[in-house]
């Protein structure tokens, strides 16, 4: 049964947040270090290159590592400190199992017998219920290496159609998007094409706080003369200096992006010779936006007709120019319409597929890109391959040694797996460093799922707030504890190096893993003894799919500092092997070859055109309205990191941000009588908080913001909706109706809690 | 060993996305582990998310060593001002009170002042300090002139500040934009809601001619003058 053992409080006495700071070897300027490891970030999509310094077994520092070519040395503060993660006090180093007698709630048990466990329930429940009724959930930090074990694991070992990860809650619109677009999802040009372009237009995307080394590209492009545009509610460090901001409503993007087209059309500001070569579809898109007539898109967007007017015209006018776009205009109900009226704009200019001409969406995760292209995606089987086409079946059933008859079909999303979870269809979970309870929009039903399920294994190296729920925990393993790939925000395939071992009782992901696959019986295919072999499995995989990696190879990677995907292991137009493939930087570039549109065109499909689509707006679901007037958007903080399972345990990122605060414009906090720093209560459909209010001027006075980091009663994610878009099923976290009053005193928590629990 | 007098520590405030990347940098440095020297301060934030980093300018004619009463702040050859001198330095905050740019701390707990020195651990060898290393807007940059030029053709270096009567010149330089490409910073919202934004010019005064760092594009004293506040 999952509920939680024991008191909160005394769960979190036992297994933290506690806060790591600098101490002994890690503070002693006497101690050398054994060696620099080169290896990376193991926070954000952008995957920045990092040494570590290892001493005895332990990280004890980190010096920069200044000839990669993506960050050079650049760090953003996570980067700084993430070494303070490892040898720290939280750390699992033993397998765990549910014990209300205990006061923690749990008590060790040995890993053999913990593995047993795991695999003894699953299998019961899978011989009651059916295989189906075992659910798996990944996550998009680990390595390209585990999700493609993960997703093997799930539709090989257990059988189930029930796999998806956390990658989920991040960048699939922009995917489906790309996808219906471009027939690939991958940002199309290396950041570097950024320097010398003409304009840049950040859609939905604080840079500075969430990809904060972009900002250096965006600012040098700014001086070799580039005009940045910056679309966003707040105003963001990066919206600070911008040359034209675009104070957007929350969930108003497609209607922006359908205004800004149609001025376009009516001033003929269109590559007329690219829309006919490489496109199809323009013409719906233009009778759509017809109706979005100048006064109108400003109505609805809330964006003065000057500033769309301008936007139009540096847009439309421009030589050359890169676009990119994050959750702002992810994260919503319509969230695949919003990225689709982004490509409209990019395909209607014809600045796409060449130098200083680009699109990109930023991932969010370490492995936001290579963790969705290896099948721990519900719909997806390794290679971007099509869980639901026959050939792509026949395929990857063969690499496996199966017979396509027994791949399970295509699952459902995160969110979807935790209703059926509800209606009582899914009874079994396994997670691997996903922490839903935190990071999922409305977490009361989350956690209510949760207390549902018969069984319930969690993987990871610290307790995250979910795996409270957890009848046997297995201690993963830290980024720095394994080798393998990340796919960054670029698309460049990158290799993260092993600093220091697994402590303890603690294995590396794989390996635990597959040893409940052993333990099942079921070991045919799961019999790896090192990430490299993994990767020579997944490269055979891919190979022939849209996201092929089958010509990177480890060396190639350490070599070049990296190998942008595709990366053909033989030449796809003439079949011939081709051992030193280089890579591909830029996608799309006139006379590039793909396997889908076999040289009719750049794109991906087969005709080689690009498509246009229609680029529908809808207001959000659970809109400002007269009961709850004000729009509720929530986001990052620079020193916090999503779910905060580890950023809230590392004492110097903490005091940089050490708690939720409700930013506010200060002619909302007039007229609600609030004050800077005095207590808010924030309420929506679904739940209320109170956190101390941040009075500012950056934020429109119609909007509230509030970082999603914390958890329990400082979990802005209690507030928010899970209305999913249809096509991505992304849920709505950048909008919902909400009230706001000043709080009666401090919330009980204030007495207990620390800052960062 | 020096550092080499080919390269220079520049601040770009208008960069700079408040971060904090260098503050959590700073701490890392093996002169003061656990410890950073850098101040990074908002402006305002009730009004703008502008942020300035706050570094040891090390002023040719340091102020701080001036008035020190112990004698206790070196500046060595290479221009690097050090934090005080652990045997002399008395903790009085002479230097603290002195300090134009408002950089020296004294450590109660410890009896000593310190502040910036320039990563010397770092700078002496031929790296740059942590912070312009990792500073990810690269609001802090540590590198030639020629780089600055090339990198940086809008805005140019001033080493040179005026408070009252005395005339300061540091080794470290400030980032000034150049006039016409000074954009004016957007600090309320309501203001990009509206059709007419507030316009509350404030003038800053600056010394020192930027344009003699870069032959085209004149320049004029005052490069603050548009910039709306
Ligand atoms: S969190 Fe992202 S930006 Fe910061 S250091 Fe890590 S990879 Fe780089
Ligand atoms: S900036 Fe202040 S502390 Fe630094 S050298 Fe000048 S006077 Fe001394
Ligand atoms: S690291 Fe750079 S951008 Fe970040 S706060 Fe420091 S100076 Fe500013």
């Amino acid at each position: 049964m999952a509920e939680i053992p024991a008191d909160p409080l005394r769960i979190i006495e036992r297994f933290g947040p506690h806060l790591s700071a600098m101490t002994g070897a890690r503070l002693s300027t006497s101690v050398e270090p054994d060696r620099l490891v080169k290896t990376h970030c193991c926070f954000c999509g952008q995957q920045c290159g990092i040494q570590l310094k290892v001493r005895d077994n332990e990280v004890i520092g980190f010096e920069p590592w200044e000839e990669f070519p993506f960050n050079r040395g650049m760090l953003c503060p996570k980067g700084v400190k993430r070494y303070l993660q490892g040898s720290h006090p939280d750390r699992l180093t033993t397998a765990l199992r549910r014990d209300p007698s205990s006061a923690s709630g749990f008590s060790s048990l040995p890993y053999g017998e913990a593995i047993i466990r795991v695999a003894n329930e699953i299998a019961r429940i899978q011989q009651t219920h059916g295989p189906g009724a075992i659910g798996v959930l990944g996550g998009a930090s680990l390595t390209t290496e585990k999700t493609y074990l993960l997703g093997k694991f799930a539709r090989v070992c257990l059988k189930t159609p029930f796999i998806d990860y956390n990658g989920r809650l991040c960048m699939v619109s922009a995917g489906a998007a790309n996808k219906k677009a471009f027939g690939i999802d991958r940002t199309t040009n290396p950041w570097s094409d950024m320097v010398g372009t003409d304009v840049i237009w950040v859609a939905g995307s604080n840079v500075a706080e969430c990809s904060p080394i972009t900002t250096n590209y965006i600012w040098q492009a700014r001086e070799q003369g580039a005009k940045i545009i910056v679309q966003d509610p707040r105003i963001t460090p990066a919206a600070r200096t911008c040359d034209l901001y675009l104070p957007v409503k929350p969930g108003r993007d497609a209607a922006l992006f359908a205004g800004v087209l149609q001025i376009m059309i009516e001033r003929d500001w269109l590559d007329h010779a690219f829309i006919d070569a490489h496109t199809v579809g323009f013409d719906q898109v233009a009778a759509y936006c017809s109706e979005w007539t100048l006064p109108r898109t400003a109505e609805v967007t809330g964006v003065p007709q000057r500033a769309l007017m301008l936007a139009a015209e540096w847009w439309g006018t421009a030589k050359t120019s890169f676009l990119f776009h994050a959750r702002g205009i992810e994260h919503h109900s319509n969230g695949v319409q919003n990225s689709l009226g982004t490509i409209n704009l990019v395909l209607a200019s014809g600045r796409i597929g060449k130098p200083k001409s680009g699109y990109g969406t930023i991932v969010g995760q370490a492995n936001g890109q290579g963790g969705r292209e290896h099948g721990q995606k519900c719909d997806q089987l390794p290679g971007w391959r099509d869980i639901s086409n026959p050939e792509h079946r026949q395929y990857i059933a063969g690499v496996w040694g199966i017979d396509e008859q027994e791949l399970p079909g295509p699952g459902v999303d995160a969110y979807e797996l935790f209703r059926k979870i509800d209606r009582g269809e899914i009874k079994g979970l396994l997670s691997i460093c996903f922490n839903p309870k935190v990071s999922l929009p409305d977490n009361a039903f989350v956690t209510r799922c949760l207390e549902k399920l018969e069984f319930y294994a969690a993987i990871d190296f610290f307790l995250n707030d979910t795996a409270w729920h957890a009848d046997v925990v297995l201690p993963g393993s830290l980024h720095e504890e394994d080798e393998g790939t990340v796919t960054q925000v670029e698309g460049r395939i990158i290799k993260v190096n092993k600093a220091v071992d697994c402590p303890g009782d603690a294995r590396e992901d794989w390996r635990i893993i597959q040893d409940i696959a052993h333990a099942i019986g079921r070991p045919h295919g799961f019999t790896f003894t090192e990430p490299r072999e993994i990767f020579e499995e997944l490269r055979v995989a891919s190979k022939g799919g849209v996201a092929d990696y089958s010509g990177v190879t480890y060396e190639k990677i350490t070599q070049q500092l990296g190998v942008f995907w595709p990366c053909y292991s033989e030449d796809p137009r003439t079949g011939v092997a081709i051992a030193d493939h280089p890579g591909t930087p830029r996608l799309f570039e006139a006379g590039s070859y793909n396997p889908v549109a076999r040289g009719s065109g750049p794109f991906y499909f087969p005709d080689g055109r690009a498509r246009f689509n229609v680029a529908d707006y809808r207001p959000p679901v659970d809109d400002a309205s007269d009961e709850y007037p004000i729009y509720l958007t929530t986001g990052r903080v620079v020193s916090q990191f999503l779910s905060g399972t580890q950023t809230r345990r590392i004492g110097p990122l903490v005091k940089q941000y050490p708690e939720p605060r409700i930013e506010m414009h200060p002619r909302l906090a007039a007229k609600l009588g609030i004050t800077d720093g005095e207590w808010a209560t924030a309420e929506t459909r679904r739940g209320t908080i109170t956190l101390k209010a941040q009075v500012v001027t950056t934020i429109r006075p119609d909007t509230i913001f509030i970082p999603y980091h914390w958890a329990g009663r400082k979990s802005a994610n209690q507030l928010t909706v899970a209305a999913q878009d249809p096509i991505s099923k992304i849920p709505q976290y950048k909008v919902c109706g909400c009230r706001v009053r000043k709080a009666d005193g401090p919330p009980d928590y204030d007495a207990v809690l620390e800052p960062q629990q | 060993m020096a550092k080499p007098d080919y390269l220079h520590f520049f601040i770009d405030p208008n960069r700079c996305i408040g971060c904090q990347a260098c503050v959590q940098a700073c701490s890392e440095c093996d002169t003061h582990r656990g410890e950073s020297m850098i101040h990074l301060e908002y402006v305002n934030r009730a009004e703008s998310v502008q942020t300035v980093p706050v570094v040891c300018m090390h002023c040719d004619q340091p102020t701080c060593a001036e008035v020190c009463p112990a004698d206790a702040i070196k500046r060595t050859g290479d221009g690097v001002v050090q934090s005080a001198r652990k045997p002399r330095c008395i903790a009085c905050g002479n230097c603290v009170v002195a300090c134009p740019f408002g950089v020296p701390e004294v450590y109660e707990d410890r009896k000593i002042m310190m502040k910036c020195d320039m990563c010397y651990d770092r700078t002496s060898v031929g790296k740059k300090p942590m912070c312009a290393t990792v500073c990810p807007s690269q609001a802090l940059f540590f590198g030639t002139r020629e780089q600055i030029e090339q990198l940086r053709p809008l805005s140019a270096p001033v080493n040179t500040f005026q408070f009252g009567h005395q005339t300061i010149t540091t080794q470290v330089h400030i980032m000034v934009p150049r006039k016409l490409a000074a954009v004016a910073p957007h600090v309320d919202v309501t203001a990009a809601m509206e059709e007419q934004p507030r316009n509350r010019a404030v003038s800053l005064k600056m010394v020192g001619t930027p344009a003699a760092a870069h032959g085209t594009a004149p320049v004029e004293s005052d490069p603050f003058a548009e910039v709306e506040v």
